[in-house]
């Protein structure tokens, strides 16, 4: 868009990123390539130029192989990051990845660093199973697309629309009617009907089987199939794991109370119970009273130490991971899951029992 | 991150907490109840035997939840 300033008029300045096949270079074989930055609109980046009709201009598009920033995702970062601010761009506007992974991530990484970095709104476009969505999508404004390049029209005007509205055009509205991907803020407004009102709206309408829309969705969890049980117990290696936040006294690894986003790995190897005097909880969801009294009551070390010594089962593995599960997000307490499952697995630890708060 | 450790060293983890319902969404498939939720292994109030009786018997019931094979997530109570 053009705003006057003083008698300077100033055209809004639009930089693109896009990948190595979108330019142009080639497929697989030039996915390698590092990022190189060209003057003007390269491949999709023309079409974002014209959409813009005059309001915007795209004064350049950075070009990168896709394997290359999947495999060099600081150093490619932090290039693209510096090539971009030497544009001074308003917006950047990134792919569309579709359902390309290593694109998809390419684009939400830039995209993050470059709001992170040089403070200005950033715009792609992916398919609903682009794992940059499930990366990216709190940080950035991902634009749902189809799952391939036969929708390019349609993922550019919705993204150019939306970097429009970004840079000041128009208000901006709900994810679900700009067709981004929730980044799960909440904007506060005032509705006309109470909330009592529109709860009572949407119970009538679910009563009657007719389609509404929650004002408050719920995260949706995933299964997984049991893992097979085990054979042998006198055999078997068994970790202890707690979210009940039993920690070394004075919390050595500054594990937060709440909300946490780590986890501590403490050896136990020596130990046959956990007293008061080395251990305490520093859970913030829960009385601690009795945690603190005997923190075995919370991770159960003395007679876990106690049925090893009877031989009921094989080894107890000799570490435990703890961590405080209150209001920790979904996202971090995965990732702790996967870290420690991983780790167990290198082990040949072949059993888990965890404690929760 | 019951479900994630599960998935990723695919061992079979048994969780022991309170609220049943929470186990159940989150994805947990081995899951014993416990006590309370400020102590899910233990139960002060019956003393230092007591509560070290109630931690064993929940135990022996996760190691045997371990050793059960299943088709769907399940709650052990006995």
């Amino acid at each position: 868009m053009t705003t006057k300033t003083g008698t300077k008029i100033t055209t809004k300045r639009v930089v693109c990123y896009i990948n190595q096949f979108f330019a142009g270079m080639g497929g697989e074989e030039q996915a390698h390539v590092p990022p190189s930055i060209r003057p003007g609109s390269v491949g999709p980046a023309a079409q974002v130029h014209s959409l813009l009709g005059g309001e915007a201009e795209v004064v350049a598009t950075v070009v990168c192989g896709d394997s290359y920033y999947g495999e060099n995702l600081e150093a490619a970062r932090e290039e693209c990051v510096r090539m971009i601010s030497e544009f001074k761009p308003d917006v950047l506007i990134a792919g569309p990845a579709f359902n390309a992974g290593r694109y998809g991530v390419a684009c939400g990484d830039v995209c993050a660093a470059v709001t992170g970095k040089l403070g200005i709104p950033t715009v792609t476009g992916m398919f609903s199973e682009n794992p940059g969505v499930e990366l990216y999508s709190p940080q950035v404004f991902i634009v749902k697309t189809v799952d391939s390049a036969r929708g390019m029209k349609d993922a550019l005007g919705a993204m150019t629309s939306l970097a429009r509205k970004l840079l000041g055009g128009a208000p901006l509205g709900a994810a679900k009617e700009e067709g981004y991907f929730s980044r799960g803020t909440r904007k506060n407004f005032f509705h006309e009907a109470s909330g009592a009102r529109r709860a009572v709206d949407m119970l009538l309408k679910k009563l009657a089987g007719t389609s509404f829309s929650t004002e408050y969705e719920m995260p949706v969890f995933k299964r997984i199939p049991p893992a097979k049980p085990l054979g042998d117990l006198k055999k078997a290696t068994i970790a202890l794991v707690s979210s009940g936040g039993i920690v070394p006294r004075g919390n050595p690894d500054h594990i937060r109370v709440s909300s946490a986003e780590s986890y501590g790995v403490y050896d136990i190897s020596g130990l046959d119970d956990l007293t008061p005097d080395e251990f305490e909880s520093i859970h913030g969801g829960y009385d601690r009273v009795w945690a603190n009294e005997d923190p075995d009551t919370v991770l159960p070390l003395d007679v876990m130490r106690e049925l090893e010594k009877e031989g009921v089962f094989g080894k107890l593995y000799d570490h435990v991971f703890t961590t405080t599960g209150t209001g920790t997000a979904v996202a971090h307490a995965e990732r702790f899951g996967r870290e420690i499952g991983e780790r167990l697995k290198r082990d040949g630890v072949d059993a888990v029992i965890l404690t929760s708060t | 991150m019951v479900r994630e450790i599960e998935n990723a060293a695919g061992i079979p983890v048994v969780q022991i907490a309170t609220i049943v319902p929470i186990m159940l969404t989150v994805g947990a498939n081995r899951i014993v109840p416990g006590v309370a939720i400020p102590h899910p292994v233990g139960d002060p109030a019956r003393g230092g035997e007591g509560d070290r009786a109630v931690r064993r018997q929940l135990l022996e019931r996760a190691l045997k939840a371990i050793m059960t094979p299943l088709e769907e997530q399940t709650v052990f109570t006995f």
